[in-house]
């Protein structure tokens, strides 16, 4: 009874995976190596968003001093993540510490010296502060790559934190890498910055660029020849403003060449900084910086309401559709690397699928045949078990919501051969009590007995190895370990159950006095 | 009668020629730990990092041609090799630097295009960083770590009904493993003390069962691992899983011979060990035999059929099976005579 229960829940879990209309709905999931797709591991380098920090704190700290006009007081930065302060006279080290105690509450004092004439400080974040904005900036850029992938439109992505700083992502069934490579890893921040035209460019590219001002370039590249060329900018390093400010952008089609560009519109406090920035400013150059790298640098003509402006850059449209969805997804707070790429294309894929089945066909039918030649019937009937043994480990990648991968294909090739194993050793045990001479009905019982304690004992031993590989493992191995377990535990029972109820109901129906076997 | 490959009045002398297959394990055992420690093993890109793509090309191409078009994109040190069937013109490229500018693919595809003349579909890419392989690396043999741990645990439990050893066992090993990991001695180095530890440990208790299950799954691990880094393959993630998945099998023969005789044990209480030893084994030599025949027939057609992601993971199960088959006729069952000896010795 428990036996028909089991199977007809095992078919019914199947037949979705071949019709997916019907219920429970529940097909069994292909891993990335055999549907095709790509898994990325990132990293986001966090210590940039410190060193941002850091530098914020410094550059504020610059702003209270000459507001609180503290003289003889020198500060720097030496290293990324501290601050020096040296400050000269009585009067001027207690208006500092003054402000140190009132203002920058946030800044730890990692070393002092403290003379009456002279102090001198190191500063930095505190452990717990930096602990924060890492954290912090992760998240956020998980949920930055999050928007991005789910406006590019992937079905079923699977994207997730791994470790400290790490980001996961898997996108099943993407064709073109190199276009999601560039959607998920751009910082995408953009920038409005003005032109120093106070300067000359080439002396700037020459020499160094005059203090307050950076050199970045235009990068054009023409379709046919795809040579690139690299214009400078010479730009005020100020940021006036930032991406952060967007509500929306979207891809719109210039009406006189019908070129693709992005139409951008800011919020009403981004808005009412634009208009007051392009009103101080017309007859002068504001360029439009993305990631460090000028897309256009447009000459102000007059004061711009309404907070909407537009990037072009002689778009594609799929460029330009991607650029729109980077800006409305948000910049990632900080730059990020790709520690890890494994992608793979859907015909090798669709090969992997193929070569493992017909690996499967072809080792599985010699052993079928063997098995029905060499005990009969009852290898007749173990065959039938492999086959449900097939059916209950598909049944159970179904139920589970578990990955198909190739390595799983092998362990489901591996399991055959277990679950026979299994049915061998209960075979051979009753071969050996009807040597002895007992039988059937008592060479049967016998065998089973015998042969049930060293089955379970044997496949557990396979059990603690695949628990540890699907601890241990990425994708493709956990789904080894997935199908491998399934099959053992699978195979357990149509040997010890299925094919048990299946001799006793011969031997209790028919008259028998010898067993096919 | 039935139709049988071993004849049920069989009787082997196995036992017997436990010298001689000690001395063959012996050898075995140094000419993979050569190898494995003056070779090293042969880090694929999951542990060592580097670069692997799979590339398809419509036509006909020389090896050169692509050197050429990797060249061209500033890509030295590649190893170029021809996968599957000559027709199907498709090669694995592998390099130990890591490309993570964001146009690499289309880079990659119109060099190859433009040096060989044929289109060309990239079918698979797999960068790993150094980080992650180092990262991967320990987990790996953390994995193989643990799974000898539990192994080791239940098989003394479950043989010798010694629970309370072999938790003991377990505390200390678990407990020296730790202190080590914590002291930074690397992974490679705790794995072989831990073993050691086991089996000095197993000695001293008098677990002999549980002693010689180890001593053949250490040995087929090791034989597995020396024959895979003797013919120069890769280690990879997927070798790696089929290394545990020998683990669990090499333990699965073993606990069906021990099985036996424990039962032989209990029905013979006056026959000595040796005799009960070499009977058992023959008596289930025709499952071994059936079992080990058929597993293998569908590892060989995973081998010659699956493709070639899957041939390194076929391969290093085939030679475990093989060897595993082998310990637990030749060297698990004799392990407990030989212990049995020494013991009595005294």
């Amino acid at each position: 009874m428990i036996v028909l229960v089991v199977i007809v829940a095992a078919i019914v879990y199947c037949i979705p995976t071949f019709a997916p209309e019907v219920w429970p709905h529940k097909k069994i999931n292909l891993g990335l190596d055999l549907q095709g797709g790509m898994h990325l591991v990132l990293e986001v380098n966090t210590e940039k968003v410190i060193e941002a920090a850091v530098e914020r704190n410094y550059q504020e700290l610059r702003e209270l001093v000459r507001k609180n006009q503290i003289a003889s007081l020198s500060a720097e930065r030496p290293t990324p993540y501290r601050i020096a302060v040296k400050v000269q006279g009585r009067e001027n080290i207690e208006k500092f510490k003054a402000l140190m105690d009132k203002e920058l509450r946030d800044l730890r004092l990692s070393s002092v010296s403290d003379d009456p004439e002279s102090y001198s400080a190191t500063l930095d974040l505190p452990d717990a502060e930096t602990a924060n904005i890492r954290k912090l900036s992760v998240e956020q850029a998980l949920e930055t790559i999050r928007n991005r992938v789910d406006q590019f439109g992937v079905s079923e992505p699977d994207i997730r934190r791994q470790g400290e700083n790490r980001i996961l992502v898997q996108l099943p069934g993407i064709q073109d890498t190199q276009r999601a490579k560039d959607l998920i890893g751009r910082t995408a921040l953009l920038e409005f910055k003005l032109v120093d035209e106070a300067h000359d460019v080439n002396a700037a590219v020459q020499g160094s660029p005059p203090p307050g001002s950076e050199v970045l370039y235009k990068v054009d590249e023409d379709r046919a020849t795809r040579r690139s060329t690299r214009t400078p900018f010479l730009l005020k390093k100020g940021t006036l403003l930032t991406g952060a400010s967007l509500t929306d952008a979207r891809v719109a089609l210039d009406s006189q060449y019908g070129e693709p560009y992005v139409s951008i519109e800011f919020d009403r406090k981004g808005a009412r900084t634009f208009e007051r920035v392009t009103g101080e400013n017309v007859g002068k150059r504001l360029a439009i910086v993305l990631d460090n790298k000028v897309y256009s640098a447009p000459t102000i003509q007059e004061k711009i309401a309404g907070g909407k402006a537009r990037i072009t850059g002689r778009f594609t449209m799929e460029e330009a559709r991607d650029l729109a969805i980077v800006l409305r997804a948000g910049a990632l707070p900080a730059p990020v690397t790709i520690l890890e790429e494994r992608s793979v294309g859907p015909s090798l894929g669709a090969d992997s699928i193929r070569q493992g089945l017909i690996a499967m066909a072809v080792g599985g039918a010699l052993l079928l045949l063997f098995m029905a030649l060499y005990y009969r019937l009852s290898g007749v009937l173990a065959d039938f078990e492999v086959l449900l043994n097939l059916v209950l480990t598909g049944a159970g990648l179904a139920a589970l919501g578990a990955t198909l991968t190739l390595p799983g294909i092998a362990g489901t090739i591996l399991s055959v051969g277990m679950a026979l194993d299994n049915n061998i050793l209960i075979y051979e045990r009753i071969r050996e009590e009807l040597r002895l001479g007992k039988t059937p009905r008592g060479a049967v019982d016998a065998g089973f007995d015998r042969a049930t304690l060293t089955i379970l004992d044997a496949n557990v031993t396979t059990l603690i190895a695949a628990a540890v590989l699907y601890q241990f493992g990425t994708g493709p191995v956990r789904g080894f370990a997935v199908t491998l377990s399934l099959g053992v535990v699978a195979s357990i029972f149509t040997a010890v159950v299925v094919s048990r109820v299946v001799f006793d109901y011969i031997l209790n129906t028919q008259k028998v006095k010898s067993i096919s076997i | 009668m039935s139709f049988e490959i071993i004849k049920s009045n069989i009787n082997f002398d196995f036992v017997g020629k436990r010298k001689f297959a000690y001395t063959f394990s012996g050898i075995l055992i140094l000419l993979s730990l050569l190898s494995l420690t003056l070779r090293g093993p042969n880090y694929g890109v999951d542990f060592a990092g580097g670069s692997i793509v799979q590339v398809k090309f419509s036509g006909p191409v020389a090896i050169d041609k692509i050197r050429e078009g990797l060249r061209a994109i500033n890509i030295e040190n590649v190893s170029v090799q021809s996968v599957g069937d000559a027709r199907e013109n498709e090669f694995l490229l592998r390099t130990d630097a890591m490309e993570t500018s964001a146009d690499f693919t289309s880079r990659l595809n119109r060099s190859l295009e433009a040096a060989t003349g044929s289109p060309v579909d990239i079918r698979r890419l797999e960068m790993v960083g150094p980080q992650v392989g180092s990262d991967l690396k320990e987990k790996a043999l953390l994995a193989i770590l643990i799974s000898l741990l539990l192994t080791a645990i239940y098989i003394s439990g479950r043989f010798e009904f010694k629970w309370v050893k072999s938790g003991i066992v377990a505390a200390v090993l678990g407990g020296a493993a730790y202190f080590l990991y914590t002291f930074n001695v690397p992974m490679h180095w705790i794995i072989p003390l831990a073993l050691v530890v086991t089996l000095v440990l197993f000695w001293i208790f008098g677990l002999k069962y549980a002693l010689g299950a180890i001593v053949a799954l250490i040995h087929d691990v090791t034989i597995s691992a020396g024959v895979l880094s003797i013919l120069d393959k890769e280690f990879t993630v997927t070798v790696i899983a089929a290394l545990l998945t020998i683990i669990g099998y090499s333990l699965n023969d073993t606990i069906i011979v021990y099985d036996r005789i424990r039962e032989n044990v209990r029905k013979l209480s006056k026959t000595a060990l040796g005799p009960i030893i070499n009977r058992s084994v023959n008596e289930t030599l025709s499952r071994t035999i059936m079992t080990q025949g058929l597993t293998l027939v569908m590892v060989v057609s995973l081998y010659f059929l699956g493709g070639a992601i899957i041939h390194d993971f076929a391969l290093a199960l085939l030679v475990g099976f093989v060897v595993g088959t082998y310990s637990s006729i030749y060297v698990a069952s004799p392990i407990v005579l030989t212990w049995e000896e020494r013991a009595k010795k005294k």
